[in-house]
């Protein structure tokens, strides 16, 4: 039986412990909400350039492209979207476990593959089983904008230009919705041109087709990968959220039952006092 | 006057969605000027200024590079990056100028970095022109 300043200094502590769990919920909160709102504006932008390339590689007949070259897998990279930092509950682990065991399962000989890196738990998790990882971007900010992130899809697009990769596949958390992520494999390159579904437009294209292409499908292979790494934040923060929650309301279950237990203790104590003073008192009488 | 509905989008969000009377912009292959039932038309852009004007009124909007795509109601600019002549930060863009410039002439050697520096100068320079639009505009309002 623990004694009663125990208890209470337990109490005490799992009651501060709520409070930063408590502010921490509340922070990934407002930044889900940021997060949400980023990924919303980036919509439009990935609608239309998917729609834009769709349209110009359906108007071209014979459209090559360094990018929509499929070659024989020798090499192939992987991006694999982690956060900075934990306490985001199963968010990094689940990730982390299907790219690990995808990357195991096709290269069992630990060769022929690259790994990117972002964020610090991946990072670290890779590197500690000694896998090859080539690029490693941490410190990616909550909400970040198209031009920071080139500096990760430049060289990557580019890695694969120059044959250092034969494909290119994303690892990333897809947001759903606040309560509902999944983890999801996106290939990237070599880039499958969508489809538009609607009636086709006839459009001129100045100066030619090619060199649209050219200047297009860059930007479209770093929007995907942008694309992904904004769910991915919304999914980080949502998840942070939820951990927190629990954190908190288990805090305070905690709290509860302690608080019953140190009353009874207290009562117990208080009754085994009155008996004594009454035993004693008889005693005397007697 | 006819009008023809014109957003620009970049992966940061839309900048612009008005209709307007007339688009005028540059592509990489020269200036280029879109009126309402203008054909289906995709082009890339360079970097530079879009003129939107409606009535007496021009706006102003700096674009690096992207794409014009034209459909016979609507124009659609998708833009890496695209700024209000109204938003631009010249503090910022001044700043970004002065970076460009140091780096080129410490790197003549490296090809790749000298012509992403030489990029971003140009950015910065069209920011820069672009803003001095918004603040003729601005006074000509205080007048």
């Amino acid at each position: 039986m623990s004694s009663l300043l125990e208890i209470r200094k337990r109490i005490k502590s799992t009651e501060k412990t709520s409070q930063i769990t408590k502010a921490m919920q509340m922070v990934s909160s407002a930044k889900l909400a940021r997060a949400e709102m980023n990924a919303k504006a980036f919509v439009p932008y990935m609608e239309k350039i998917r729609q834009v390339v769709a349209s110009v590689s359906q108007g071209v007949v014979d459209a090559t492209h360094p990018l929509l070259e499929k070659r024989p897998v020798r090499r192939s990279c992987y991006i694999v979207i982690t956060s900075d930092r934990g306490l985001a509950g199963p968010y990094n682990s689940n990730v982390l476990k299907k790219a690990y065991e995808d990357i195991q399962k096709r290269h069992p000989k630990n060769d022929g593959y690259g790994i990117i890196a972002i964020g610090r738990v991946g990072a670290e998790f890779f590197k500690k089983r000694k896998m090859n990882v080539i690029m490693e971007f941490i410190g990616i900010h909550d909400h970040p904008t198209f031009d920071e992130i080139q500096q990760i899809t430049r060289p990557a697009v580019e890695m694969f230009v120059d044959q250092t990769f034969d494909e290119l596949s994303i690892y990333h958390t897809h947001f759903i919705s606040a309560l509902n992520h999944e983890v999801r494999e996106q290939k990237v390159l070599p880039l499958v041109p969508p489809k538009n579904e609607e009636k086709q437009i006839i459009y001129e294209f100045e100066p030619n087709p090619g060199d649209i292409l050219d200047e297009l499908l860059p930007q479209y292979a770093e929007s995907l990968i942008f694309g992904s790494i904004l769910s991915s934040k919304a999914a980080e923060h949502a998840s942070r959220m939820t951990a927190m929650k629990n954190a908190t309301d288990n805090a305070l279950e905690l709290i509860e039952t302690l608080t019953l237990h140190y009353n009874r203790t207290r009562q117990e104590k208080i009754t085994q006092e009155i008996s004594e003073v009454i035993g004693g008192a008889q005693a005397i009488q007697g | 006057m006819k009008t023809i509905a014109v957003s620009i989008v970049t992966p940061d969000g839309p900048v612009y969605e008005n209709d307007v009377e007339m688009v005028s912009t540059r592509s990489i292959t020269g200036d280029i000027g879109i009126l309402p039932g203008h054909v289906p038309l995709i082009t890339p852009l360079a970097i530079g200024a879009v003129r939107l004007k409606k009535g007496k009124d021009t706006d102003y909007v700096a674009v690096s590079g992207g794409f014009l795509e034209v459909q016979p109601h609507k124009v659609t600019i998708l833009a890496q990056a695209a700024e209000r002549a109204e938003d631009i930060d010249v503090d910022r863009a001044v700043r970004a100028k002065q970076r460009a410039e140091q780096r080129l002439r410490q790197q003549k050697q490296a090809n790749i970095d000298f012509k992403r520096a030489e990029a971003s100068l140009r950015r910065a320079i069209n920011r820069l022109n672009v803003a001095k639009y918004a603040k003729v505009k601005n006074e000509r309002k205080i007048q």
